[in-house]
């Protein structure tokens, strides 16, 4: 490389350097994931676009659900409940779709994400009103959706419109870019972005923070958790939705969402206190986390044993990065 | 390797740095047997590090620690323990959900010698049954001094231990470190408080940018000398900016008063207190600690209702339900904790940009290029290094305190509520701080400034209230407002025989 090319190459760094600095996990863990995807065409020679478009559609509901539980997790809350409203929601959306036209099942989605973000608004409103900690509440009400899906149908049925199931089929563009992934970008730009850049987004990472800080700076803390929790429950909906979406029936028993949601949410570079951390990281860490498990599947090892090298690998790579934070504050 | 016979501790060319930052670039420290020895420097001269590099919390890069004689590597904060190095830092390191007994035993103190200390430090009759969170902090501070001295290290280093402490415990800490002197064991003495350097203090050494620049033999007059060194120049005396301070009484009388207090008052400290805040003035509050000037903060801030009187804001009857009240009605807060006021793990921008982008009603897309400007031109005008902007954790102590103070800038000042916003922050921005508050006063603000560090009142304050017993009990003017008359006011004594001693004026 010629010296006029490291000059042009110094200027654009200068402007990402603080950027990557922010946002080093993130990268780490695209860095990981970039790796993985290597190492799994490395054993099975036959990956190819086709089962990224699997890996795509499988990942989707726990995508959205790691997106819900972030936005609380960032407002210094947690909840508990996001399988019990995948449940909820994925259930109503499959039963009112049932036997019905295409065009009102578009009905049914709107439907369903104002049930999402009612259901939402019940666990804020409860853990802003009665002062309850968050965690004993959204596991309280993880009873209660759990309870009412249920009560929507005892066993599994309805169905999803054909446009529902064609949104997260096939591929974009190229093969390599699955539409599933694109739905994702699309919701979580849509609903997010404009978010961060405003006043309540502002107010959420306040709260998360540092709440007597928020509230001695004016910030309305009782108001902002009530919407976090409320964003939950639209983001809940959504994972629901996508559920009905890849499976097309409605299942009423939650699924193990809300914990790999919490996990999720930890790889993701999510501070657990509050404060920290973006929506990219944890969708990322659910693709790595899932295809950890594709792997293990493909080197033909025992799924309890994939479920236990899940566990170790979490841990591990959270201690790694923690360290990492650790010596880049303190060397 | 040499010894040193003479030396109880002596560490020679410690260093330290944390990525791109030189916190300890070249220092030294040689402390004899029985005496007390200062340890100065403005904030970020390295201080703080130093210290825990001495008892072990830190791990220098470069450099030789030697205690009586021989050389030793720290490890731990227990292995320093064991060495004889105690520190007892600015905050108290007990446990809150445990009671003092149970926090003594689990650093294994001695309960008689503890009883002791305690008593000699003016707490004979606490209780040690009560959890440690329902102390007050001063006591806190107290009782983890008393467990310090209980196990009599070698080597006792306070980091800025009379912080926020009120003048009558401060006088019983500097009575038993002077105590102290002249036996084969040494206390390391760190604050910023001058006076209290040369009321104790044998020797100071000076760290100026992770280097000492000097040690100074401590007597009437050395605080100039210190002074100087801590700040690599010749500043003008304290004192001069003092005496060109504008009695501006004159200018605010016949105007509304931007605050009216009326016989507020809340819970069992705050009982009866009046008073008028007039625009373009910097009123001081005067108290010693837990006279109830917490609480007449928190009800003026919005953070708290009171239980009975009046609050006039610009002669209109207000109540505030929620500190978005009190800063509609420009009030705004200032605490001297800064971890009570940041968002530490966010940028200065965010924490800057939180009240004036959040406090509005309506939670609307923010206009980034005009809250740009504005953080801009604050962090400009408190002259804010930046340059750790990512995290506001990062920055200096004194530059978080003016990243608190610029959040209220940027939105304009009307009324500031100042709660000992100088504490534990280094001289420098200190006098920034106090031109910042005048400048801000000149423009038409009003300012209320609660200090513990009476000098404050003549640097700043046009006149200062005296709160005692949870009522404004007098009113002093700058001009008469010197530390004696203000300590003996804050007591509420009025005669000069019965002022307490101790700190002498220069």
């Amino acid at each position: 490389m010629t010296a006029a090319q490291l000059i042009a190459r110094r200027r654009p760094l200068d402007a990402v350097a603080p950027w990557a600095r922010r946002n080093a996990w993130t990268l780490g863990l695209v860095a990981f994931l970039a790796l993985l995807l290597v190492y799994t065409k490395l054993i099975q020679a036959s990956y190819d676009s086709f089962a990224v478009q699997y890996l795509a559609i499988g990942v989707l509901p726990l995508a959205l659900a790691a997106v819900a539980q972030a936005v609380v997790v960032m407002c210094g809350g947690i909840d508990l409940s996001i399988g019990s409203m995948m449940a909820v929601t994925n259930v109503v959306c499959a039963m009112m779709m049932l036997h019905h036209s295409e065009q009102y099942g578009v009905v049914v989605v709107l439907v369903v994400l104002l049930l999402g973000l009612v259901l939402g608004a019940i666990n804020g409103a409860l853990v802003v009103l009665t002062r309850v900690p968050d965690i004993v509440v959204t596991l309280a009400m993880s009873f209660v959706w759990a309870g009412c899906a249920l009560l929507v149908t005892a066993a599994p049925g309805g169905s999803a419109s054909e446009w529902l199931t064609n949104l997260v089929l096939g591929s974009v563009v190229s093969v390599w870019i699955p539409q599933s992934a694109v739905v994702l970008a699309i919701v979580v730009a849509v609903v997010w972005i404009p978010l961060s850049r405003s006043r309540l987004g502002l107010s959420i990472y306040a709260v998360g923070s540092n709440r007597l800080a928020a509230f001695r700076s004016g910030v309305p803390v009782g108001r902002t958790k009530f919407a976090a929790y409320a964003l939950t429950g639209l983001f809940s909906a959504f994972a629901g939705l996508a559920l009905t979406a890849s499976t097309g029936i409605g299942t009423p028993v939650p699924g193990p969402y809300t914990l790999m949601s919490v996990a999720a949410v930890v790889l993701g570079g999510v501070s657990l206190a509050g404060g920290r951390g973006g929506l990219l990281g944890p969708i990322i860490a659910v693709v790595v986390l899932q295809l950890i498990r594709t792997d293990m599947t493909f080197l033909n090892i025992d799924t309890n044993y994939a479920y236990i090298a899940q566990g170790l690998i979490l841990v591990g790579v959270v201690m790694f990065g923690s360290l990492v934070q650790m010596r880049r504050s303190r060397a | 390797m040499t010894v040193t016979t003479n030396l109880l501790l002596e560490a020679t060319g410690v260093s330290k740095t944390y990525g791109a930052v030189v916190a300890l670039k070249s220092a030294s420290l040689a402390v004899r047997p029985g005496e007390i020895h200062a340890l100065v420097g403005a904030n970020g001269a390295g201080k703080s590090t130093l210290v825990k590099i001495l008892t072990g919390a830190v791990q220098p890069d470069a450099g030789r620690i030697v205690v009586r004689g021989k050389e030793r590597t720290v490890h731990s904060p227990a292995e320093a323990r064991h060495g004889g190095l105690i520190s007892v830092y600015q905050e108290p390191s007990v446990i809150p959900d445990l009671d003092i007994r149970d926090n003594l035993r689990l650093t294994e103190t001695p309960l008689e010698p503890f009883r002791h200390w305690l008593a000699e430090l003016g707490l004979e009759d606490l209780n040690l049954s009560i959890m440690a969170k329902r102390l007050p902090l001063a006591s806190l501070r107290i009782v983890d001094l008393a467990r310090a001295l209980a196990i009599e290290p070698d080597v006792l280093m306070l980091d800025e231990m009379t912080a926020a402490l009120p003048a009558n415990l401060t006088e019983r800490v500097l009575d038993v470190l002077r105590g102290r002197r002249g036996g084969d064991r040494s206390v390391i003495f760190i604050s910023h408080r001058l006076i209290e350097i040369a009321a104790v203090c044998d020797r100071a050494t000076v760290l100026r940018e992770g280097e000492t620049v000097g040690v100074v033999d401590v007597t009437a007059r050395s605080e100039d000398k210190i002074v100087e060194l801590m700040l690599g120049q010749t500043v003008e005396g304290l004192a001069a900016r003092a005496a060109s301070q504008p009695g501006s009484e004159s200018r605010t009388r016949g105007v509304t008063p931007r605050i009216s207090a009326r016989s507020l008052s809340s819970g069992t400290r705050l009982q009866d207190a009046s008073f008028d805040l007039y625009p373009g003035e910097v009123l001081g509050v005067v108290a010693l600690e837990g006279q109830g000037q917490d609480e007449l903060f928190d009800i003026l801030a919005g953070s708290e209702r009171p239980r009975g009187g009046e609050l006039l804001v610009d002669g209109k009857p207000a109540s505030f339900r929620h500190p978005a009240d009190a800063i509609r009605a420009g009030l705004v807060y200032v605490a001297a904790d800064r971890a009570e006021a940041l968002l530490m793990q966010r940028s200065i921008r965010e924490n800057i940009a939180l009240p004036f982008s959040t406090s509005l009603r309506r939670w609307g897309v923010i206009d980034l290029g005009g809250e740009r400007e504005k953080v801009d031109g604050a962090v400009a005008k408190l002259q804010i290094d930046a340059r750790a902007g990512g995290e506001v954790r990062r920055l200096s102590g004194g530059n978080q305190q003016k990243v608190t103070i610029a959040r209220w800038v940027a939105g304009g000042v009307r009324t500031m509520l100042c709660f000992d916003p100088t504490r534990g922050i280094d001289i420098r921005t200190k006098t920034q701080i106090y031109r910042l508050l005048r400048d801000m006063a000149e423009a038409g603000a009003a300012i209320l400034l609660y200090t513990s560090e009476l000098k404050e009142v003549q640097l700043v304050c046009d006149r200062a209230i005296v709160i005692f017993g949870g009522r404004v009990v007098g009113e002093v003017s700058a001009e008469e407002g010197d530390e004696p008359t203000l300590l003996r006011a804050a007591h509420n004594l009025r005669s000069e025989a019965a002022a307490p001693e101790g700190e002498v004026p220069q």
